[in-house]
């Protein structure tokens, strides 16, 4: 078995609310992994305990280690990059690079400053005189050097103009990940990473509402477009959520028959954010 | 090791404001006022010499330059002590430095999230809060005592020359004091500082690893609070406990165990100094360490930055 993360009746109880709610899911190594949830939802939390960061109930196995009592062990093969801000201000290029190469042993100091050499970043520029753009581009050139198994990203392109978002991820894509890598990503702007993710965790109120491979995602939702005349019969099929567009109405369903749908209409593979929409309805009320 | 001794220079880095430019600064203040008045003294001297002439007797140097044995070991000691006295201006200076930097150490960092960074590589909680120690303990203190020691040698210079200037040769004074004894002192004294300051630090390390907000209050109102009811308990006769001891014993250790010769509270009186080298005497001061007072010093800071560790460890919640 070569799954990197192995979660099992993972629960984390704040004060007066649940953060995770007996939560039990696998990751296996070569995916990347979209966390989703609103606002609250937990996803934080749960990257916290992988992280080690927090103590939790039930059992939770990350590279084969447990995160509350191997954290300085795993921190060596798990890399993390929490959002754009969080680079000390008064740090220089030059100093980050030589801090991390002397601290990780796995860092590849060529690799780093070759990712640099294509940025406008110089050795002596301090966090405080970059933009949000330029502190993430330093923070993801030392996280790429790094060869690490795991990779967890919590929000990491917020606040960012749209070129340095897209290109964080293609640097991802092409540069870092492979097959004996595995990422786990959280953020709110699904439609940037749709097509980068390999599998899909939908997480709300603490509970995974919904894991699935990317693959699997089109065999088993379907969004249709429904004229009017069809729509009650499409109402009677349990449709997950129902919106109308120009005068006609788009269901969307779980697992429903594929060959009843298509007498209904076209049929579409969902976009993961309509189904977010769709699986949250209600999360704020 | 490795990563202590880059965790330690990760402090520098960050500090060398306070641990380098402080004492540095200082100490260039001072010589600058010192050339000053030398000078406003000279210009002032000058316009009035006809009124008060000056008698050369005062300053028990003869006009030939010659001196008994005993004023040149008078003269000895008065130059050793502007060197200390430089040295404890400069240590004084860098004691505020590390009040705020040991408040700020593992606070300032979970404020700025910063601590994410730290907390997203391979290093100890207890490494990073040991080199914070160290930064505080002996970095800065050997720092500031080198700082400190340049400075009184440039002042004892400054005031050769200017004795040179009236035509006394005093250069041979200058052979009287022991520069290379007293800067060996101070520096093997550093050791005793720092266990010393222990229970400042733990207790300022502890303060800014705990804290949600505002560090400094809890640091200083905690002892001063606690002083006030002890006092009010003895004035009102419940309890037996002096408020000047409590004072001393716990609220003036937690607060200003960073003041520079901060052991001199648990020398005894078997210390008779007589010439400055004696008040560095390394056997008289190190003996303070023979008091229990001081151990259980020692120990409540250790066990303080213990704590601070377990709360640097667990502590994520912003």
């Amino acid at each position: 078995m070569n799954a990197v993360i192995t979660a099992s009746g993972l629960s984390k109880r704040y004060k007066n609310t649940v953060a995770l709610d007996d939560v039990s899911f696998q990751i296996p190594a070569g995916r990347i992994v979209g966390l989703i949830g609103p606002n609250g939802a937990g996803k934080t939390t749960a990257l916290k305990a992988i992280l080690g960061l927090t103590d939790f109930q039930g059992r939770l196995d990350v590279l084969g280690m447990d995160p509350r009592s191997q954290r300085d062990k795993l921190m060596e093969q798990v890399c993390f990059i929490a959002d754009v801000a969080v680079l000390p201000r008064w740090i220089r290029v030059s100093e980050a690079i030589d801090f991390v190469a002397n601290i990780h042993p796995r860092f590849n100091r060529a690799k780093c400053e070759a990712f640099l050499a294509r940025t406008k970043l110089t050795p002596g520029q301090r966090v405080r005189q970059m933009s949000k753009g330029m502190i993430v581009q330093l923070h993801l050139a030392l996280v790429m050097a790094i060869d690490a198994k795991l990779l967890v990203l919590d929000e990491p392109t917020l606040g960012l103009d749209i070129l340095y978002r897209k290109q964080f991820y293609q640097s991802l894509l092409e540069e870092y990940f492979d097959d004996n890598k595995t990422i786990i990503v959280t953020t709110h702007q699904v439609e940037e990473i749709e097509n980068i993710l390999t599998d899909l965790m939908f997480i709300r109120d603490g509970k995974i509402v919904l894991n699935t491979e990317m693959e699997a995602l089109g065999d088993r939702f379907a969004e249709v477009m429904v004229s009017a005349d069809k729509a009650a019969t499409a109402r009677q099929l349990n449709p997950l959520d129902e919106r109308q567009v120009f005068g006609k109405s788009i269901f969307l369903f779980d697992g429903a028959d594929q060959s009843r749908l298509a007498e209904l209409g076209e049929i579409r593979r969902p976009s993961v954010s309509d189904l977010f929409v769709a699986t949250m309805k209600g999360t704020y009320a | 090791m490795k990563t202590l001794y880059w965790l330690v220079k990760r402090e520098f880095w960050e500090h060398r404001g306070g641990f380098l430019r402080a004492p540095a600064i200082t100490a260039a203040a001072f010589l600058t006022i010192a050339i000053m008045t030398i000078i406003g003294g000279e210009i002032m001297g000058h316009r009035f010499s006809a009124q008060f002439p000056l008698n050369d007797s005062n300053m028990g140097i003869t006009t030939d330059g010659q001196m008994s044995a005993q004023d040149l070991q008078h003269a000895g000691t008065f130059l050793d002590a502007v060197i200390c006295g430089s040295t404890a201006t400069v240590l004084a200076i860098m004691a505020i430095v590390v009040f705020f930097y040991c408040l700020g150490s593992l606070y300032d960092d979970r404020k700025d999230r910063s601590i994410l960074f730290w907390e997203s590589l391979p290093i100890s909680s207890w490494k990073t809060v040991v080199s914070k120690v160290f930064s505080a303990t002996v970095v800065a203190p050997v720092i500031a005592t080198i700082i400190g020691i340049v400075f009184g040698l440039l002042l004892l210079i400054l005031g050769t020359l200017l004795c040179e200037i009236h035509g006394f040769s005093v250069w041979h004074v200058l052979g009287a004091a022991h520069p290379i004894h007293v800067t060996f002192d101070i520096i093997a004294l550093i050791p005793l500082y720092a266990l010393c300051a222990l229970p400042t630090i733990g207790w300022l390390m502890l303060c800014s690893a705990c804290a949600r907000s505002m560090p400094i209050l809890w640091a200083l109102l905690v002892p001063l609070a606690s002083n006030l009811i002890v006092w009010w308990l003895h004035i009102i006769g419940l309890a037996q406990l002096s408020p000047s001891w409590y004072f001393s014993h716990v609220t003036a250790r937690l607060l200003f165990g960073l003041r520079p010769a901060n052991w001199f509270e648990f020398s005894s009186d078997s210390l008779h100094p007589v010439t400055a080298l004696d008040h560095l005497g390394l056997v008289d001061n190190y003996a303070t360490l023979a008091a229990p007072d001081a151990w259980i010093g020692i120990l409540a800071g250790v066990a303080m930055i213990a704590v601070a560790i377990w709360f640097r460890r667990w502590r994520h919640d912003n």
